[in-house]
Protein backbone atom coordinates (compact mmCIF):
# COMPACT_ATOMS: atom_id res chain seq x y z
CA UNK A 1 0.00 0.00 0.00
CA UNK A 2 1.59 3.71 -0.78
CA UNK A 3 1.87 6.16 1.49
CA UNK A 4 -0.92 8.22 0.31
CA UNK A 5 -3.57 5.43 0.37
CA UNK A 6 -1.99 4.80 4.07
CA UNK A 7 -3.03 7.98 4.90
CA UNK A 8 -6.43 7.86 3.12
CA UNK A 9 -7.06 5.07 5.50
CA UNK A 10 -6.03 6.74 8.61
CA UNK A 11 -8.62 9.29 7.19
CA UNK A 12 -11.49 7.49 6.55
CA UNK A 13 -11.37 5.40 9.65
CA UNK A 14 -11.09 8.35 12.28
CA UNK A 15 -13.22 10.94 10.74
CA UNK A 16 -15.95 8.50 9.28
CA UNK A 17 -16.02 9.79 5.56
CA UNK A 18 -16.43 8.25 2.29
CA UNK A 19 -12.99 6.88 0.58
CA UNK A 20 -13.88 9.60 -2.22
CA UNK A 21 -14.33 12.15 0.09
CA UNK A 22 -10.38 12.22 0.90
CA UNK A 23 -8.61 14.14 -2.00
CA UNK A 24 -6.13 15.86 -1.33
CA UNK A 25 -7.01 19.30 -1.33
CA UNK A 26 -9.94 18.70 1.20
CA UNK A 27 -9.57 20.53 4.59
CA UNK A 28 -9.92 18.36 7.80
CA UNK A 29 -12.33 20.99 9.65
CA UNK A 30 -13.42 22.53 6.32
CA UNK A 31 -13.99 19.51 4.23
CA UNK A 32 -14.29 16.26 5.93
CA UNK A 33 -16.13 17.60 9.14
CA UNK A 34 -13.61 17.27 11.92
CA UNK A 35 -13.69 18.87 14.99
CA UNK A 36 -10.80 19.58 17.65
CA UNK A 37 -10.08 16.29 19.34
CA UNK A 38 -10.34 14.51 16.25
CA UNK A 39 -7.55 16.47 14.89
CA UNK A 40 -5.48 15.17 17.80
CA UNK A 41 -6.49 11.71 17.25
CA UNK A 42 -6.08 11.71 13.36
CA UNK A 43 -2.41 13.11 14.10
CA UNK A 44 -1.72 10.47 17.14
CA UNK A 45 -2.84 7.75 14.54
CA UNK A 46 -0.29 9.06 11.53
CA UNK A 47 2.49 9.01 14.21
CA UNK A 48 1.31 5.67 15.12
CA UNK A 49 1.47 4.39 11.62
CA UNK A 50 4.20 5.78 10.45
CA UNK A 51 6.40 5.85 14.10
CA UNK A 52 7.15 9.76 14.01
CA UNK A 53 6.55 12.59 16.46
CA UNK A 54 4.49 15.27 15.43
CA UNK A 55 5.24 18.12 17.81
CA UNK A 56 1.95 20.58 18.80
CA UNK A 57 3.53 23.25 16.68
CA UNK A 58 4.09 20.80 13.60
CA UNK A 59 0.49 19.64 13.56
CA UNK A 60 -1.08 23.17 13.51
CA UNK A 61 0.34 23.52 10.26
CA UNK A 62 -1.83 20.38 8.89
CA UNK A 63 -4.97 21.70 8.13
CA UNK A 64 -5.02 19.57 4.65
CA UNK A 65 -5.13 16.25 3.34
CA UNK A 66 -1.85 17.19 1.35
CA UNK A 67 -0.41 18.73 4.63
CA UNK A 68 -0.04 15.68 5.87
CA UNK A 69 0.97 13.54 3.07
CA UNK A 70 3.61 16.15 3.00
CA UNK A 71 4.95 16.01 6.44
CA UNK A 72 4.83 12.19 6.47
CA UNK A 73 6.53 12.18 2.99
CA UNK A 74 9.29 14.70 4.45
CA UNK A 75 10.01 13.09 7.89
CA UNK A 76 10.01 9.42 6.84
CA UNK B 1 -48.41 17.88 46.31
CA UNK B 2 -50.26 21.34 46.60
CA UNK B 3 -53.26 21.53 43.86
CA UNK B 4 -51.23 23.70 41.61
CA UNK B 5 -48.62 21.60 40.80
CA UNK B 6 -48.96 20.48 37.30
CA UNK B 7 -49.55 16.66 37.08
CA UNK B 8 -46.93 15.11 34.63
CA UNK B 9 -47.48 12.28 31.70
CA UNK B 10 -45.47 9.55 30.22
CA UNK B 11 -45.84 9.94 26.20
CA UNK B 12 -43.08 8.59 24.72
CA UNK B 13 -41.20 5.01 25.05
CA UNK B 14 -37.92 3.61 23.82
CA UNK B 15 -35.83 0.84 24.49
CA UNK B 16 -32.86 -1.74 23.82
CA UNK B 17 -32.95 -4.34 25.79
CA UNK B 18 -31.57 -8.60 25.43
CA UNK B 19 -35.00 -9.40 24.87
CA UNK B 20 -35.17 -7.08 21.77
CA UNK B 21 -34.43 -3.58 19.82
CA UNK B 22 -37.45 -1.53 20.39
CA UNK B 23 -40.33 -1.33 22.67
CA UNK B 24 -42.63 -3.80 20.95
CA UNK B 25 -39.91 -6.77 20.36
CA UNK B 26 -39.17 -6.16 24.16
CA UNK B 27 -42.58 -5.76 25.66
CA UNK B 28 -43.88 -9.05 23.49
CA UNK B 29 -40.51 -11.27 24.43
CA UNK B 30 -40.97 -10.04 28.11
CA UNK B 31 -45.25 -11.10 28.06
CA UNK B 32 -44.01 -14.58 26.94
CA UNK B 33 -41.44 -15.21 29.35
CA UNK B 34 -38.46 -15.18 27.62
CA UNK B 35 -34.83 -14.95 29.03
CA UNK B 36 -32.23 -12.84 27.22
CA UNK B 37 -29.45 -14.24 29.24
CA UNK B 38 -26.88 -16.44 27.24
CA UNK B 39 -23.42 -16.99 27.31
CA UNK B 40 -21.48 -13.73 27.03
CA UNK B 41 -19.59 -12.99 23.43
CA UNK B 42 -17.70 -10.10 23.99
CA UNK B 43 -14.19 -11.52 25.85
CA UNK B 44 -13.05 -14.40 25.88
CA UNK B 45 -14.45 -15.24 29.63
CA UNK B 46 -11.42 -18.33 30.46
CA UNK B 47 -11.12 -18.13 34.16
CA UNK B 48 -14.30 -16.13 35.08
CA UNK B 49 -16.58 -17.73 37.52
CA UNK B 50 -19.59 -16.23 35.75
CA UNK B 51 -19.48 -16.89 31.79
CA UNK B 52 -23.17 -15.05 30.93
CA UNK B 53 -25.05 -12.38 30.94
CA UNK B 54 -27.74 -10.92 29.40
CA UNK B 55 -26.50 -9.11 25.57
CA UNK B 56 -27.97 -7.08 23.49
CA UNK B 57 -28.25 -8.46 20.17
CA UNK B 58 -28.52 -7.57 16.20
CA UNK B 59 -28.16 -3.41 17.30
CA UNK B 60 -26.42 -1.65 14.75
CA UNK B 61 -25.70 1.95 16.18
CA UNK B 62 -25.55 3.19 12.27
CA UNK B 63 -29.40 2.22 12.04
CA UNK B 64 -29.28 5.42 14.20
CA UNK B 65 -26.26 7.84 13.70
CA UNK B 66 -23.93 8.46 11.29
CA UNK B 67 -21.17 6.80 10.77
CA UNK B 68 -18.76 8.65 12.27
CA UNK B 69 -20.98 9.25 15.45
CA UNK B 70 -21.46 5.26 15.00
CA UNK B 71 -17.77 4.80 15.33
CA UNK B 72 -16.83 7.02 18.00
CA UNK B 73 -20.05 6.15 20.51
CA UNK B 74 -19.13 3.95 23.25
CA UNK B 75 -21.88 1.22 23.61
CA UNK B 76 -23.72 2.94 26.43
CA UNK B 77 -23.80 6.22 24.35
CA UNK B 78 -25.12 4.14 21.06
CA UNK B 79 -28.15 2.26 23.08
CA UNK B 80 -28.97 5.85 25.17
CA UNK B 81 -29.18 7.66 21.82
CA UNK B 82 -31.53 5.07 20.41
CA UNK B 83 -33.56 4.50 22.69
CA UNK B 84 -34.19 8.18 22.88
CA UNK B 85 -34.12 8.20 18.94
CA UNK B 86 -37.46 5.44 19.61
CA UNK B 87 -39.27 6.99 22.22
CA UNK B 88 -39.41 11.10 20.25
CA UNK B 89 -40.70 9.19 17.06
CA UNK B 90 -42.89 7.08 19.75
CA UNK B 91 -43.98 10.76 21.74
CA UNK B 92 -44.53 12.38 17.88
CA UNK B 93 -42.30 15.34 19.54
CA UNK B 94 -40.46 17.17 17.48
CA UNK B 95 -37.69 19.81 18.68
CA UNK B 96 -37.18 22.92 17.09
CA UNK B 97 -36.15 26.07 17.64
CA UNK B 98 -39.30 27.13 19.24
CA UNK B 99 -39.57 24.97 22.20
CA UNK B 100 -35.50 23.55 22.37
CA UNK B 101 -34.98 25.38 25.46
CA UNK B 102 -37.81 23.57 26.96
CA UNK B 103 -37.38 20.12 26.57
CA UNK B 104 -34.72 18.49 28.43
CA UNK B 105 -33.09 15.79 29.15
CA UNK B 106 -32.03 13.54 32.57
CA UNK B 107 -30.58 9.98 32.69
CA UNK B 108 -28.69 7.55 34.92
CA UNK B 109 -26.04 5.87 34.30
CA UNK B 110 -23.64 3.68 37.04
CA UNK B 111 -20.80 3.62 35.01
CA UNK B 112 -20.04 4.73 32.26
CA UNK B 113 -18.01 3.74 29.69
CA UNK B 114 -16.22 0.91 31.39
CA UNK B 115 -15.13 -0.64 27.87
CA UNK B 116 -13.47 2.35 26.84
CA UNK B 117 -11.64 2.48 30.46
CA UNK B 118 -10.11 -1.03 29.86
CA UNK B 119 -9.12 -0.62 26.41
CA UNK B 120 -7.42 2.79 27.42
CA UNK B 121 -5.54 1.18 30.49
CA UNK B 122 -4.39 -1.31 28.21
CA UNK B 123 -2.87 1.57 25.86
CA UNK B 124 -1.21 3.71 28.32
CA UNK B 125 0.66 0.60 29.72
CA UNK B 126 1.33 -0.99 26.28
CA UNK B 127 2.36 2.19 24.10
CA UNK B 128 2.10 5.00 26.60
CA UNK B 129 0.15 8.00 27.96
CA UNK B 130 1.02 9.65 24.45
CA UNK B 131 -0.83 6.98 22.66
CA UNK B 132 -4.40 7.64 25.00
CA UNK B 133 -7.00 8.77 22.93
CA UNK B 134 -8.68 12.48 23.47
CA UNK B 135 -11.82 10.54 22.90
CA UNK B 136 -11.10 8.65 26.06
CA UNK B 137 -12.76 10.85 28.66
CA UNK B 138 -15.78 12.17 27.05
CA UNK B 139 -16.24 8.42 26.18
CA UNK B 140 -16.17 7.51 29.64
CA UNK B 141 -18.15 9.96 31.52
CA UNK B 142 -21.73 9.11 32.62
CA UNK B 143 -23.51 12.24 31.53
CA UNK B 144 -22.17 11.68 28.19
CA UNK B 145 -24.91 10.29 27.47
CA UNK B 146 -27.74 13.37 27.93
CA UNK B 147 -24.74 15.72 26.64
CA UNK B 148 -24.87 13.51 23.84
CA UNK B 149 -28.78 13.15 23.35
CA UNK B 150 -29.20 16.77 23.52
CA UNK B 151 -26.68 17.49 21.02
CA UNK B 152 -27.98 14.79 18.43
CA UNK B 153 -31.82 16.15 19.17
CA UNK B 154 -31.32 19.26 19.88
CA UNK B 155 -32.88 19.35 23.38
CA UNK B 156 -31.34 22.71 25.22
CA UNK B 157 -33.35 22.30 28.27
CA UNK B 158 -31.52 21.03 31.53
CA UNK B 159 -29.30 18.44 31.12
CA UNK B 160 -28.24 16.50 33.93
CA UNK B 161 -26.95 12.89 35.20
CA UNK B 162 -27.32 10.94 37.96
CA UNK B 163 -24.76 8.07 38.80
CA UNK B 164 -26.86 6.31 41.57
CA UNK B 165 -25.92 2.74 40.99
CA UNK B 166 -28.44 0.83 39.77
CA UNK B 167 -31.15 3.35 41.16
CA UNK B 168 -29.82 6.03 38.32
CA UNK B 169 -32.46 5.27 35.84
CA UNK B 170 -34.91 5.54 38.35
CA UNK B 171 -33.76 8.67 40.37
CA UNK B 172 -33.51 9.93 36.72
CA UNK B 173 -37.06 9.48 36.00
CA UNK B 174 -38.17 11.42 39.13
CA UNK B 175 -36.01 14.29 39.07
CA UNK B 176 -37.36 14.75 35.40
CA UNK B 177 -40.56 14.58 36.91
CA UNK B 178 -39.37 17.57 39.55
CA UNK B 179 -38.01 19.61 36.53
CA UNK B 180 -41.12 19.81 34.86
CA UNK B 181 -42.94 19.80 38.40
CA UNK B 182 -40.84 22.96 38.99
CA UNK B 183 -41.54 24.70 35.41
CA UNK B 184 -38.44 24.23 34.09
CA UNK B 185 -39.20 22.28 31.17
CA UNK B 186 -42.51 21.46 29.53
CA UNK B 187 -41.18 17.96 28.16
CA UNK B 188 -38.27 15.95 29.55
CA UNK B 189 -36.37 12.76 28.00
CA UNK B 190 -34.93 10.65 31.02
CA UNK B 191 -34.44 7.30 31.79
CA UNK B 192 -31.15 4.68 32.09
CA UNK B 193 -28.36 3.26 30.10
CA UNK B 194 -25.79 0.90 31.15
CA UNK B 195 -23.10 -1.48 29.06
CA UNK B 196 -20.58 -3.12 30.87
CA UNK B 197 -20.30 -6.76 30.34
CA UNK B 198 -16.30 -6.10 30.00
CA UNK B 199 -13.82 -8.34 31.79
CA UNK B 200 -12.72 -5.89 35.15
CA UNK B 201 -16.87 -5.64 35.49
CA UNK B 202 -17.81 -9.19 35.70
CA UNK B 203 -14.41 -9.94 37.84
CA UNK B 204 -15.81 -7.49 40.11
CA UNK B 205 -19.00 -8.84 40.80
CA UNK B 206 -17.78 -11.77 40.65
CA UNK B 207 -15.25 -10.75 43.78
CA UNK B 208 -18.08 -9.76 45.55
CA UNK B 209 -20.17 -13.28 44.80
CA UNK B 210 -22.73 -10.93 43.63
CA UNK B 211 -23.23 -12.87 40.31
CA UNK B 212 -25.10 -16.09 38.91
CA UNK B 213 -22.76 -18.57 38.21
CA UNK B 214 -25.50 -21.20 36.86
CA UNK B 215 -23.16 -21.20 33.16
CA UNK B 216 -24.58 -24.17 32.50
CA UNK B 217 -28.41 -22.79 32.18
CA UNK B 218 -27.68 -19.22 31.22
CA UNK B 219 -31.81 -18.81 30.64
CA UNK B 220 -32.39 -20.22 34.32
CA UNK B 221 -29.93 -17.99 35.75
CA UNK B 222 -31.61 -15.02 36.98
CA UNK B 223 -34.46 -16.27 39.33
CA UNK B 224 -35.33 -13.38 41.91
CA UNK B 225 -37.36 -14.69 44.81
CA UNK B 226 -37.09 -18.33 43.63
CA UNK B 227 -35.43 -20.35 46.52
CA UNK B 228 -32.95 -21.47 44.42
CA UNK B 229 -31.27 -18.05 43.49
CA UNK B 230 -27.65 -17.29 43.58
CA UNK B 231 -26.83 -13.90 42.43
CA UNK B 232 -27.50 -11.62 39.48
CA UNK B 233 -27.01 -11.70 35.58
CA UNK B 234 -25.68 -8.71 34.17
CA UNK B 235 -27.49 -7.27 31.68
CA UNK B 236 -27.13 -4.03 29.04
CA UNK B 237 -29.23 -1.46 27.34
CA UNK B 238 -31.27 1.45 27.78
CA UNK B 239 -35.01 2.56 28.64
CA UNK B 240 -35.92 6.28 27.57
CA UNK B 241 -39.56 7.95 28.45
CA UNK B 242 -40.89 11.28 27.30
CA UNK B 243 -42.16 13.00 30.15
CA UNK B 244 -44.48 16.08 29.84
CA UNK B 245 -46.59 18.12 31.66
CA UNK B 246 -50.45 17.45 30.88
CA UNK B 247 -51.05 20.18 29.59
CA UNK B 248 -48.27 20.40 27.19
CA UNK B 249 -48.91 16.66 26.05
CA UNK B 250 -52.52 17.45 25.34
CA UNK B 251 -52.11 20.66 23.34
CA UNK B 252 -50.69 18.68 20.89
CA UNK B 253 -52.65 16.03 20.83
CA UNK B 254 -50.18 13.20 22.37
CA UNK B 255 -51.30 9.73 23.27
CA UNK B 256 -50.48 9.50 26.89
CA UNK B 257 -49.67 5.95 28.36
CA UNK B 258 -49.57 6.66 32.42
CA UNK B 259 -49.52 9.94 34.71
CA UNK B 260 -46.41 9.85 36.91
CA UNK B 261 -48.09 10.37 40.02
CA UNK B 262 -45.02 10.21 42.63
CA UNK B 263 -41.22 9.78 43.25
CA UNK B 264 -39.39 8.59 46.61
CA UNK B 265 -36.24 8.24 48.07
CA UNK B 266 -34.24 7.29 51.51
CA UNK B 267 -31.28 6.48 51.98
CA UNK B 268 -30.10 2.97 53.93
CA UNK B 269 -26.92 4.67 56.21
CA UNK B 270 -25.91 0.93 56.75
CA UNK B 271 -23.47 -0.57 54.13
CA UNK B 272 -21.83 -0.17 51.07
CA UNK B 273 -23.28 -3.00 49.47
CA UNK B 274 -25.82 -4.40 52.13
CA UNK B 275 -29.39 -3.81 52.22
CA UNK B 276 -30.28 -2.33 55.37
CA UNK B 277 -32.00 -5.43 57.56
CA UNK B 278 -35.54 -6.48 56.71
CA UNK B 279 -35.11 -3.49 53.95
CA UNK B 280 -36.22 -1.16 56.37
CA UNK B 281 -34.43 1.58 53.72
CA UNK B 282 -36.30 0.52 51.05
CA UNK B 283 -39.49 0.57 52.68
CA UNK B 284 -38.93 4.24 53.74
CA UNK B 285 -38.63 4.92 50.06
CA UNK B 286 -41.72 3.47 48.62
CA UNK B 287 -43.86 4.76 51.39
CA UNK B 288 -41.90 7.98 50.07
CA UNK B 289 -43.16 7.71 46.41
CA UNK B 290 -47.00 6.86 47.94
CA UNK B 291 -47.10 9.32 49.40
CA UNK B 292 -46.10 12.03 47.15
CA UNK B 293 -48.52 10.02 44.77
CA UNK B 294 -51.21 10.96 47.07
CA UNK B 295 -52.32 7.33 47.55
CA UNK B 296 -53.66 5.13 50.16
CA UNK B 297 -51.20 2.29 50.03
CA UNK B 298 -54.18 0.12 48.98
CA UNK B 299 -54.46 1.55 45.62
CA UNK B 300 -51.04 0.01 44.47
CA UNK B 301 -51.81 -2.74 42.21
CA UNK B 302 -48.53 -3.66 41.08
CA UNK B 303 -44.97 -3.31 42.22
CA UNK B 304 -41.84 -3.45 39.25
CA UNK B 305 -39.70 -5.04 41.71
CA UNK B 306 -35.57 -4.13 41.79
CA UNK B 307 -35.76 -8.57 42.80
CA UNK B 308 -32.04 -8.42 41.13
CA UNK B 309 -31.66 -12.53 41.72
CA UNK B 310 -29.50 -12.04 44.84
CA UNK B 311 -30.25 -13.78 48.63
CA UNK B 312 -30.18 -10.26 49.89
CA UNK B 313 -32.10 -7.91 47.98
CA UNK B 314 -34.98 -10.48 47.29
CA UNK B 315 -35.44 -11.26 50.70
CA UNK B 316 -35.11 -7.57 52.29
CA UNK B 317 -37.40 -6.47 49.30
CA UNK B 318 -40.19 -9.06 50.29
CA UNK B 319 -39.50 -8.07 54.20
CA UNK B 320 -40.06 -4.28 53.16
CA UNK B 321 -42.97 -4.47 50.82
CA UNK B 322 -44.62 -6.63 53.90
CA UNK B 323 -43.30 -4.28 56.59
CA UNK B 324 -45.17 -1.22 54.54
CA UNK B 325 -48.33 -2.60 53.22
CA UNK B 326 -49.06 -5.48 55.77
CA UNK B 327 -52.10 -7.36 54.38
CA UNK B 328 -52.21 -5.50 51.13
CA UNK B 329 -48.67 -7.11 50.24
CA UNK B 330 -50.11 -10.81 49.69
CA UNK B 331 -52.80 -8.97 47.46
CA UNK B 332 -50.43 -6.66 45.40
CA UNK B 333 -48.64 -8.21 42.53
CA UNK B 334 -44.91 -8.31 42.23
CA UNK B 335 -42.75 -9.13 39.96
CA UNK B 336 -38.91 -8.62 38.93
CA UNK B 337 -38.22 -8.11 34.82
CA UNK B 338 -34.82 -8.92 35.64
CA UNK B 339 -35.89 -12.32 35.72
CA UNK B 340 -35.63 -11.84 31.35
CA UNK B 341 -33.30 -8.87 31.01
CA UNK B 342 -30.99 -9.55 33.79
CA UNK B 343 -29.62 -7.14 35.62
CA UNK B 344 -29.13 -3.45 33.65
CA UNK B 345 -27.20 -1.47 36.63
CA UNK B 346 -28.05 1.89 35.69
CA UNK B 347 -29.74 0.94 32.86
CA UNK B 348 -32.60 -0.91 34.99
CA UNK B 349 -34.89 2.26 35.98
CA UNK B 350 -34.81 3.03 32.77
CA UNK B 351 -35.89 0.21 31.03
CA UNK B 352 -38.65 -0.87 34.35
CA UNK B 353 -39.96 2.44 34.43
CA UNK B 354 -40.44 1.57 30.87
CA UNK B 355 -42.45 -1.67 31.69
CA UNK B 356 -44.47 0.32 34.34
CA UNK B 357 -45.86 2.49 32.09
CA UNK B 358 -46.80 0.04 29.60
CA UNK B 359 -47.96 -2.26 32.41
CA UNK B 360 -50.64 0.11 33.65
CA UNK B 361 -51.13 1.15 29.67
CA UNK B 362 -52.14 -2.19 28.63
CA UNK B 363 -53.10 -3.72 32.16
CA UNK B 364 -50.85 -6.60 31.20
CA UNK B 365 -48.25 -7.93 34.36
CA UNK B 366 -44.93 -9.69 32.89
CA UNK B 367 -43.89 -12.31 35.06
CA UNK B 368 -41.36 -13.48 37.25
CA UNK B 369 -39.70 -16.56 35.39
CA UNK B 370 -37.70 -19.30 36.86
CA UNK B 371 -40.21 -19.50 39.50
CA UNK B 372 -40.04 -23.25 40.19
CA UNK B 373 -38.90 -23.61 44.09
CA UNK B 374 -40.96 -21.50 46.49
CA UNK B 375 -38.86 -19.66 49.07
CA UNK B 376 -40.77 -20.02 52.55
CA UNK B 377 -39.36 -16.45 52.90
CA UNK B 378 -40.71 -14.92 49.74
CA UNK B 379 -44.08 -15.86 49.96
CA UNK B 380 -46.15 -12.69 48.29
CA UNK B 381 -47.34 -12.66 44.52
CA UNK B 382 -44.44 -12.84 42.41
CA UNK B 383 -46.82 -13.22 38.71
CA UNK B 384 -44.78 -16.63 38.41
CA UNK B 385 -43.56 -17.31 35.05
CA UNK B 386 -46.46 -16.47 33.08
CA UNK B 387 -47.58 -12.81 32.36
CA UNK B 388 -51.05 -12.16 33.55
CA UNK B 389 -53.96 -9.90 32.22
CA UNK B 390 -55.30 -7.63 35.28
CA UNK B 391 -56.75 -4.06 35.94
CA UNK B 392 -53.82 -2.07 36.92
CA UNK B 393 -54.57 1.53 37.99
CA UNK B 394 -51.69 2.59 39.91
CA UNK B 395 -48.58 0.77 39.68
CA UNK B 396 -44.51 1.42 41.89
CA UNK B 397 -41.15 0.87 40.08
CA UNK B 398 -37.98 0.19 42.54
CA UNK B 399 -34.47 0.65 42.57
CA UNK B 400 -31.90 0.08 44.90
CA UNK B 401 -28.24 0.66 44.48
CA UNK B 402 -24.91 0.45 46.03
CA UNK B 403 -24.46 3.04 48.52
CA UNK B 404 -27.81 2.46 50.03
CA UNK B 405 -29.34 4.59 47.19
CA UNK B 406 -33.04 3.84 47.16
CA UNK B 407 -35.78 5.32 44.54
CA UNK B 408 -39.23 4.45 43.50
CA UNK B 409 -41.52 5.59 41.21
CA UNK B 410 -45.35 5.68 40.74
CA UNK B 411 -47.40 5.50 37.24
CA UNK B 412 -51.17 5.25 37.61
CA UNK B 413 -53.89 5.27 34.90
CA UNK B 414 -54.21 8.61 33.00
CA UNK B 415 -57.46 10.04 33.74
CA UNK B 416 -58.55 11.96 30.56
Amino acid sequence: MSLEEKVKNIIVDKLGVEPDEVVEEASFVDDLGADSLDLVELIMSMEETFDLEISDEEAEKILKVKDAIEYIKAHT
Amino acid sequence: MNTCTPEIVVTGLGMVTPLGVGVESTWSALCQGKSGVGPITRFDTSGFKTTIAAEVKDFNAEDFMSKKEARKAERFIAYIIAASKMALDDAGLVIDSGNAERVGVFTGCGLGGLQTMEESRDVIVNRGPGRVSPFFIPMLIGNMGPGLIAIHFGAKGPNCSVATACAAGTHSVGEAMRILQHGQADAMITGGVESVITPLCIAGFNSMKALSTRNSEPEKASRPFDKERDGFVVGEGAGILILETREHAEKRGARIYATLAGYGMSGDAYHMTAPSPEGEGMARCMKSAIEDAGLPLEAVDYINAHGTSTQFNDLCETQAVKSLFGEHAYKLAISSTKSMTGHLLGGAGGVESVFTALTVYHDLIPPTINQESPDPECDLDYVPNQARKQVVNAAMNNSFGFGGTNASVIMKKFKA
